[in-house]
């Protein structure tokens, strides 16, 4: 095994284009397991945790695939609350001081902390190769469980994410609060000058999926203009649209059935919390 | 491969490391520093917990060529010769100590925590320790030991 130490992002690109095999690995917390376990032996790792570009975000914001959940939480929650609460629950703070979320995008697991909020926020994915670059809405990014669009000789840089436009929540149902994998989880932004929200499920489907449903229901049920106290019918139909664009299964962490049920609940739940912070005239704040 | 880092203030260096080789294997098997538990090799249980670079980590999760040229500090390098740390005296005092293998970590943890903190609440203290596992189920006493060593401070 070869274990490759670029300090630039040429570098890497160059040596992930002449070794697709290799892995990359940066905070270690998907990759290691895989090795301690003997479930993976690659030819190569590629340790990312030398360039500095991928450690860096830029306004806009342009977030580095290598900046850790611990500093998008300390540092990033006023400009991106939805994916500082999703980051919040990813772990445990060993974890959270070391895995990022372009580590969460390369493993790709359907149950991944922060991909509902990357699609409920209108996430770009930025992907390089010597080849060039290529931006890749989260919508399209998931193909299959644990399978992005990346191709072989790609990396991903960065994630583009505009800071927050309105109020934005997260949710998710484990058996206790640290170190848990998801059962399901939900994310909601709500973009009030434009009339609409973005909701996204996790740990529900084959890949964390948009519920587009729910989304086009709430752009024509309320005024974001003026907004007023929700009906609970609202929340309802809200909870029950979010729910049918799940397909999940029976696993270990939890039914089918009792994932649906949850998706209405937190779908229901995190609505109401947005949807109050916005008649409170507050912007979201993590 | 070879790797060079620093561990507890001194310059160490290893050779025929295995490139897949976790931080958590080098220090305990090359470097004999065996402070550093091996239980869950998947980050669940925190018993491998280290500084790298001030920032608390659990070292099976870091691939040992990572820590190339990094600074490591584990529970060896946090007493003072022989006398121990705050955090590790108040944990012998409270009975915070059961069978002792999550120990180590619990008290990485709790000696970040403080760092950062230095007087945090039950719940910051919660949060703190909750990526160490205390399978005797012990954590009662380390809360206390917690609030102790803040109290000394």
């Amino acid at each position: 095994m070869d274990f490759l130490r670029p300090e630039t992002l040429a570098e890497a690109l160059e040596l992930k284009a002449s070794m697709p095999d290799a892995v990359p690995i940066a905070g270690g917390t998907d990759v290691m397991v895989e090795l301690n376990y003997d479930h993976r032996r690659p030819s190569a790792l590629l340790d990312l945790t030398r360039i500095p570009e991928l450690q860096q975000w830029s306004d806009g914001l342009r977030v580095g695939a290598g900046v850790p959940y611990v500093r998008i939480i300390d540092e990033l929650g006023a400009q991106l609350p939805g994916l500082a609460m999703a980051s919040r629950t990813v772990g445990s703070p060993q974890i959270r001081n070391r895995g990022t979320v372009g580590g969460n995008l390369g493993a790709a697991s359907p149950a991944g902390d922060t991909h509902p909020v990357l699609l409920a926020s209108d996430a770009v994915i930025e992907v390089a190769s010597v080849r060039g670059t290529r931006m890749i809405p989260a919508a399209d990014f998931y193909l299959g469980v644990k399978r992005n669009a990346l191709e072989q000789d790609e990396l991903i840089v960065a994630v583009h994410l505009a800071p927050a436009k309105g109020p934005q929540q997260f949710s998710k149902v484990g058996t206790r609060n640290a170190m848990v994998i998801a059962v399901c989880s939900f994310a909601i932004s709500l973009f009030p000058e434009e009339n609409r929200v973005g909701a996204a499920v996790g740990s529900a489907a084959p890949t964390p999926r948009r519920a587009l449903e729910a989304e086009e229901f709430l752009a024509s049920a309320l005024d974001f203009k003026a907004p007023k106290p929700l009906l609970d019918s609202v929340k309802r139909e809200f909870g029950e649209l979010v729910s049918q664009a799940a397909s999940p299964i029976d696993d270990v962490r939890g039914s089918a059935a009792y994932r649906k049920h949850a998706l209405a609940v937190m779908a229901r739940r995190t609505l109401g919390w947005a949807w109050q912070q916005l008649v409170d005239g507050e912007k979201a704040c993590a | 491969m070879r790797v060079n880092v620093t561990v507890n203030g001194e310059q160490r260096q290893a050779d025929d490391v295995w490139e897949g080789e976790s931080l958590l294997f080098l220090l305990r098997e090359r470097l004999g520093l065996p402070g550093s538990k091996n239980a869950c090799e998947q980050g669940e249980c925190g018993s491998c917990t280290v500084y790298m670079d001030n920032v608390p980590v659990c070292a099976c999760l870091v691939a040992a060529g990572q820590a190339q040229d990094r600074d490591v500090r584990t529970v060896e390098g946090l007493a003072d010769g022989d006398a121990l740390d705050p955090v590790q005296e108040a944990f012998v005092e409270a009975g915070a100590v059961q069978c002792g293998f999550c120990t180590p970590g619990l008290v990485v943890a709790a000696h970040d925590l403080l760092d950062r903190v230095p007087s945090p609440s039950d719940p910051e203290i919660r949060e703190a320790l909750a990526g160490n596992l205390c399978r005797c189920t012990g954590y009662e006493k380390i809360l206390d030991a917690v609030r102790l060593a803040a109290s000394r401070r």
